[in-house]
């Protein structure tokens, strides 16, 4: 118990230290989910309104699902060698995998009587997929974009391994910091990932239109 | 073997006294073959059974937590959202920052290691049992009711037959999504395919990293399919319906 105080004390004691290392954090992840989500999002709903590519964005997650971040980050480090290209690289590759597959599902998902609805009223393709398609599939796609931003966040703490930064340099060298230190800094990856979840969420329930969400109460 | 010979080929990359060096391994290349070999039954091998031996224990720990909580849940049902709250506020955790919180408590063992890994397949694992207890058609469970069958019976011969499609689909994510975080578990124990990773950090050498992250992603693929495959001889009725 007593090194969870002196975690505390840790954090009153080089607050500077730990926001410098938190904003390395936060920039680094908000590249890597930005990136993700101009790559998959397109994509991941244009072949949702075409209704094909489910065979393609079930089997990216399922390997995506399988590839172990530190693993990808190693296999990264040999490629590309140490730095941030590396661990960005590694941090979009975890990230696009629940991005797509979300975006896909979301709008593949449709009710396919609304859509014809939509047609027979005379709107046009993109009518119906902003109109529509895009309103219907936000609370899905959102849940997406929050596994993808809770991954990168905690993902990144390996990134310190391949000198990537953030608050992975103060949990992986206990030597400097001590392990309240290390305590302290994880404390704050913990809360980092609670709070972008609780923020996704939040912007998910702001965008998505009010009949959405309460047709949706299971 | 000459270690001015490795001096003369400038940094040192990791590499244990045996045989000759070839010129993959003195270049650092991308991938060596021959040392990966060479190095399978002392580095790799035991990494790999460990790997799977933290993977299996968590998953199997998790899975005999989860699936009594969905089936309490299913009963229970306002039970639903504060388990269900639970479960996935510990998924959002990062592995990294668990397993360091929980070594002052339990301390740099494969407990600890154990703690982190089960709370991460809880989430998967509740939500799957219990949404595959839930899809049970209701006029199903009526009719088995219809013909005399008790609480019990309809349970155990219609409900858990009927939901272990969803159950074994929750077992696969688990699964995989565990082989990954024992990766990371390695900075607390020098256990798994990470620990290659780990101790590799310190002096690169290309063919450790990759080889290593490439066993544990075909561990991952292996298990995945294997867990498929086994789901399939589980639920033969399921077969001719799912085409996807």
């Amino acid at each position: 118990m007593h090194t969870f105080f002196a975690s505390f004390s840790f954090m009153a004691d080089h607050f500077g230290l730990l926001a410098d290392r938190t904003v390395d954090h936060l920039k680094l992840s908000a590249a890597a989910v930005a990136v993700a989500l101009v790559l998959a999002l397109p994509l991941g709903v244009w072949l949702g309104h075409r209704g094909k590519g489910s065979f393609l964005t079930v089997s990216i997650s399922n390997i995506g699902r399988a590839l172990p971040s530190l693993a990808l980050i190693a296999i990264f480090l040999g490629l590309l060698g140490i730095g941030f290209v590396n661990v960005l690289t590694a941090l979009v590759v975890m990230a696009v995998p629940p991005v797509l597959t979300h975006a896909y599902l979301s709008v593949e998902q449709v009710d396919p009587d609304l859509v014809r609805a939509g047609r027979g009223m005379g709107l046009t393709e993109w009518q119906i997929l902003t109109r529509i398609e895009l309103p219907l599939a936000l609370p899905v796609l959102f849940t997406g974009i929050r596994i993808a931003a809770v991954y990168v966040i905690s993902s990144a703490t390996l990134a310190a391994v391949a000198g990537g930064g953030g608050l992975g340099d103060i949990i992986l060298n206990q030597v400097s910091y001590g392990l309240s230190g290390v305590i302290a800094a994880a404390l704050w990856v913990a809360v980092l990932a609670l709070a972008a979840d609780a923020l996704f969420g939040a912007l998910r329930n702001r965008l998505t239109p009010r009949g959405v969400l309460a047709g949706r109460s299971a | 073997m000459s270690s001015t010979l490795l001096a003369a080929a400038g940094p040192q990359p990791v590499i244990p006294d045996f045989g000759t060096v070839s010129s993959c391994v003195r270049d650092n290349g991308l991938f060596c073959v021959d040392w990966f070999t060479a190095n399978f039954s002392s580095m790799f091998g035991p990494a790999l059974v460990q790997h799977v031996r933290l993977t299996v224990i968590a998953v199997g720990v998790g899975f005999l937590i989860a699936f009594p909580l969905a089936l309490l849940a299913h009963f229970r049902r306002r039970l639903v959202k504060p388990l269900g709250g639970l479960t996935s506020f510990l998924y959002t955790i990062p592995p990294m920052a668990l397993f360091t919180l929980l070594v002052p408590v339990f301390g740099l063992s494969v407990l600890t290691a154990e703690i982190a890994l089960v709370s991460y397949t809880l989430m998967v694992l509740f939500k799957s049992s219990l949404t595959g207890l839930g899809e049970v058609p209701e006029e199903v469970r009526r009719a088995g009711e219809g013909m005399g069958l008790t609480r019990r019976e309809v349970l155990w011969r219609i409900e858990l037959p009927l939901a272990l499609p969803a159950v074994i689909s929750g077992l696969r994510v688990a699964t995989v999504t565990t082989i990954s975080v024992v990766e990371v578990a390695a900075f607390i124990i020098d256990q798994g395919l990470g620990s290659p990773i780990i101790q590799g950090l310190q002096s690169p050498f290309n063919t450790q990293f990759i080889g290593a992250g490439l066993l544990a992603v075909a561990l991952a693929l292996a298990a995945d399919g294997l867990i498929v495959l086994v789901g399939r001889l589980l639920t033969p009725w399921a077969r001719t319906r799912r085409t996807v």
